[in-house]
């Protein structure tokens, strides 16, 4: 089922690592560089930026000039994919919920009769 | 639509789903607890699934597969991690291999099911799934699983339709 773009495994790849998921939550509101992203985690700032990198490569992330700063921001296309994917999993859900409430409904008919 | 509500939290990867029954809570734990009633709604419509191992208890498995439209025959298995009739049941639903072993190549979703009397012969039932990862979700998404929901959902009109005919014919 084609249902993402092509750089998809990348762009999981990089979300399945909650450091990066973490990064990528903070850098919704886009307010930090990559020094003030490292204060929050007991990791080198040399690995934090790896997984900026990585995240940026993954096009998860961009980085933006805001006067004399770099601030990391969010590309929401990710967490898009990730809600794409909830939705097709909550149908799944709503199916079974549906045929369950068939199997009460039907036995309720039959204690009518 | 019998749904009430749905929570879903893309960052923390679950997805929690509300549902509201005319039935006790005895009931509804029925649903999962009898493995004939189970196979009657485990399975989209065009991957009807087969329980053949079936223990609800802590520690305990389920085992199943689904029949496909070419035939081809899934199999899955549930691991029972908590269960407390007729209001709590807990456990990792993941794939198995075609000999029935747990296929540990393929993700484990934890799914946490809910079960509580709301008013007189109403019942909610709460369910909130967890994936391990993002990855996972994806995984679980390619499988082919997906396959004929957009039909099931399509579908329960026929069913209903179906269930009343069959109904009034007993």
């Amino acid at each position: 089922m084609q249902i993402a773009p092509p750089d998809f495994d990348r762009m999981f790849g990089a979300l399945a690592d909650a450091t990066r998921r973490d990064i990528v939550r903070r850098a919704i509101d886009g307010q930090e560089g990559v020094f003030e992203l490292a204060g929050h985690y007991s990791m080198s700032f040399a690995a934090v930026q790896k997984h900026v990198a990585i995240l940026e490569r993954a096009g998860l992330v961009t980085k933006e000039r805001i006067g004399r700063r770099k601030v990391v921001r969010a590309n929401l296309e990710g967490l898009r994919i990730a809600r794409r994917l909830l939705d097709q999993y909550e149908e799944l859900w709503r199916g079974r919920i549906g045929r369950m409430t068939e199997l009460v409904v039907a036995d309720t008919k039959e204690n009518e009769r | 639509m019998t749904v009430t509500a749905v929570r879903k939290d893309p960052e923390h990867l679950t997805m929690t789903l509300d549902a509201e029954f005319d039935a006790t809570p005895e009931r509804v734990w029925q649903l999962w607890a009898d493995p004939r009633q189970l196979e009657r709604w485990w399975g989209p419509p065009a991957y009807p699934a087969t329980v053949t191992s079936h223990d609800l208890r802590v520690g305990g498995r389920v085992e199943y597969y689904m029949t496909g439209p070419e035939g081809d025959q899934p199999k899955g298995y549930w691991q029972i991690l908590d269960a407390d009739p007729p209001i709590h049941l807990v456990f990792k639903d993941g794939f198995a291999n075609a000999d029935g072993t747990s296929n540990s190549d393929m993700p484990l979703m934890e799914q946490r099911v809910t079960i509580q009397a709301i008013d007189e012969g109403r019942t909610r039932m709460s369910i909130e799934n967890i994936f391990p990862d993002v990855a996972a979700m994806e995984q679980v998404m390619a499988m082919g699983m997906e396959q004929g929901l957009t039909e099931a959902v399509g579908q329960i009109d026929a069913i209903l339709a179906e269930d009343q005919v069959a109904g009034a014919a007993r």
